[in-house]
């Protein structure tokens, strides 16, 4: 009767750890999920900002046509991108653009002084460093994550359940690599 | 990063267990001195009650009392865009799984502090001082501090311990007012218990009860803020693992300590949420300080050059400061190459004091409800809350501008 006890209690003891395990596989894979669709609500934050931009500079500077074409064309192009390729290719000649924009702007004092603009050019900065932290903070999850399913002995419940690595966001371009700069002063 | 916590945990435990049993003790002996020797047992229940009531409440809502107790004020995005931004950052950094409320209060000191039960239902609050002294990079420095708090789980504990020091100090303030008076309106009473053999054991009780009901809340605030200190240094290491850049926090810290302003509504218990010691002007003692040096952790930020993680914040204290690391060597282990990033271009930026002191009132303004309208000729009118009407004229040019329809 004992041993029977004693195997039962062994056998729920492990259930139980098992479980565990398992859920706290399920909420790190989910926190993965999450921190990815952050940087899709950055980047679309972008794509809604920028027809304000356009609108409230083009007043100031009619010279600047090619710019502003520039920063429109790499907009629509980001939003119809199909791939992840695509899309992080034409998200990096966005940035392009509109760090080159923000140059032009300096020849503008009348525009920079506008309060229209200012609190426009604080929330693009603002989406800048957002999606760069979002990144930043995928890439963090994603660490826990694949730590856990390579460590013992979650990985043995990793295996069971098909929990499979993620791979980090990685820019391949060198300049990318550093937070977004829009200069603005 | 998540390592730390885990032990912060054992710590804070070990730390809150320790104030409990300083808690019970006094709670017992100061039984023993009123109610003899039946009277440890009662005095041991009334302190349990006194810390459970005061429990009860600061789960409640004793976030709610800390902000009112600092006169913070909540704000929407709209009175403060770049303060709202930053935080929104930095809550993206972290993987905050909410966006933690955000106060402004209505001090010319530059000063901020985290507070909250978890990281779903923290708060984070600035004095409108620091808003207008700080750049935008500085800014994010100090709220990745706050953020590092809510993530390292120090609100909590915060909470927790403020709570067991003001029972202790309730308590002992109760029991010393109450000897004070009694000992003045019927000193008969005990002159005439003395008298017999039971009462000489009650004098020595009683002055036991004296000797603990002063040394005990001394001895409470020793703990907490021994505690506090270690993890200011943890939450500017994890603030850099955030943002990346050292500096930022480093000359936020610079201008906060240069700032001699006092912050008006701080007190003992609130003190170690604070980013910096609020109590300027009077010169504390070491151990006594919730805070650590701020020029050392000016100096180990600046230290930082080969990277941001942990280990890179802990090689960089050790080094400046000379002792062990401070950082669990848990979190230090696990660190992976994290690179430093550059200044944004506001960094360079530096307005006169004036301007500072007439940005932060308006920013009071703001808060305060004011509504902001510029007329034609370019003069910029600030109309208060209780302002009757809908049509303000120009000082300047006379013109007529509508109040609401800005």
């Amino acid at each position: 009767m004992w041993p029977l006890i004693i195997i039962g209690g062994i056998v729920l003891v492990v259930i139980f750890a098992l479980i565990g395990i398992y859920n706290a596989l399920v909420r790190l894979r989910n926190q993965v999920d999450n921190a990815w669709s952050q940087i899709d609500v950055q980047l679309k934050r972008r794509h809604d900002l920028i027809p304000n931009l356009v609108e409230t500079a083009k007043g100031y500077m009619q010279h600047e046509r090619q710019t502003f074409e520039s920063i429109t064309q790499a907009r629509s192009q980001a939003m119809g991108a199909r791939t992840v390729e695509q899309a992080s290719q034409a998200e990096g000649m966005l940035s392009d653009a509109l760090s080159k924009f923000m140059l032009v702007v300096e020849n503008y004092p009348e525009l920079k002084a506008n309060q229209n603009f200012l609190s426009l050019q604080e929330e693009l900065t603002s989406t800048e460093n957002k999606i760069a932290f979002a990144r930043q903070g995928y890439n963090d999850q994603v660490l826990f994550y694949n730590n856990k399913i390579q460590m013992f002995p979650s990985n043995v419940v990793a295996g069971m359940f098909n929990f499979t690595k993620r791979d980090f966001f990685e820019i391949e371009n060198a300049a990318e690599r550093e937070v977004p700069k829009v200069s603005f002063s | 990063m998540w390592e730390q916590i885990r032990v912060n945990r054992r710590n804070s435990i070990l730390l809150l267990g320790m104030m409990a049993l300083a808690l019970a003790g006094l709670g017992f002996v100061l039984g023993l001195a009123f109610g003899g020797p039946d009277g440890g047992f009662i005095g041991l229940i009334i302190a349990t009650a006194v810390w459970l009531v005061l429990m009860l409440v600061s789960f409640a809502g004793g976030d709610q009392i800390l902000l009112a107790s600092s006169k913070a004020v909540p704000v929407t995005h709209d009175v403060h865009p770049q303060l709202f931004n930053v935080v929104e950052e930095m809550k993206i950094a972290a993987n905050l799984p909410k966006m933690p409320k955000v106060y402004i209060i209505n001090e010319m000191a530059p000063n901020a502090f985290a507070t909250g039960r978890s990281p779903e239902s923290a708060s984070v609050a600035v004095t409108a001082g620091l808003l207008a002294k700080l750049n935008r990079d500085e800014l994010q420095g100090v709220i990745a501090h706050e953020v590092s708090h809510i993530v390292n789980r120090d609100i909590l504990f915060v909470t927790l311990a403020g709570v067991m020091l003001g029972s202790i100090v309730l308590l002992s303030q109760v029991f010393l007012r109450s000897m004070f008076y009694s000992s003045m309106g019927s000193s008969r009473r005990y002159s005439s218990r003395s008298s017999s053999n039971q009462g000489g054991g009650q004098i020595v009780m009683i002055v036991i009860a004296l000797i603990a009901a002063i040394l005990a809340p001394i001895m409470a605030q020793l703990l907490y803020f021994a505690l506090s200190r270690r993890r200011e240094y943890l939450a500017d290491a994890g603030a850099v693992r955030l943002t990346r850049y050292p500096e930022g926090l480093a000359s936020a810290l610079e201008k906060i300590a240069g700032d001699r302003t006092p912050l008006e509504a701080a007190n003992n218990v609130t003190a170690p949420m604070y980013i910096s010691m609020p109590f300027k002007g009077r010169k504390a003692a070491h151990l006594h300080s919730t805070h650590p040096p701020i020029e050392e952790r000016i100096r180990v930020l600046r230290n930082m050059s080969r990277g941001a993680s942990f280990k890179d914040y802990s090689d960089s204290y050790s080094q400046t400061v000379g002792k062990a690391s401070i950082v669990p060597p848990s979190a230090v282990k696990a660190a992976e190459p994290v690179e430093l990033r550059g200044a944004s271009a506001e960094a360079g930026r530096q307005e006169s004091r004036h301007t500072q002191q007439r940005q932060a009132g308006d920013i009071m303004r703001k808060v305060g409800g004011f509504a902001f309208l510029t007329c034609d000729c370019g003069i910029k009118m600030k109309v208060p809350p209780n302002f009757k009407g809908d049509k303000v004229k120009c000082p300047r040019c006379g013109r007529i501008s509508s109040v609401h329809g800005q």
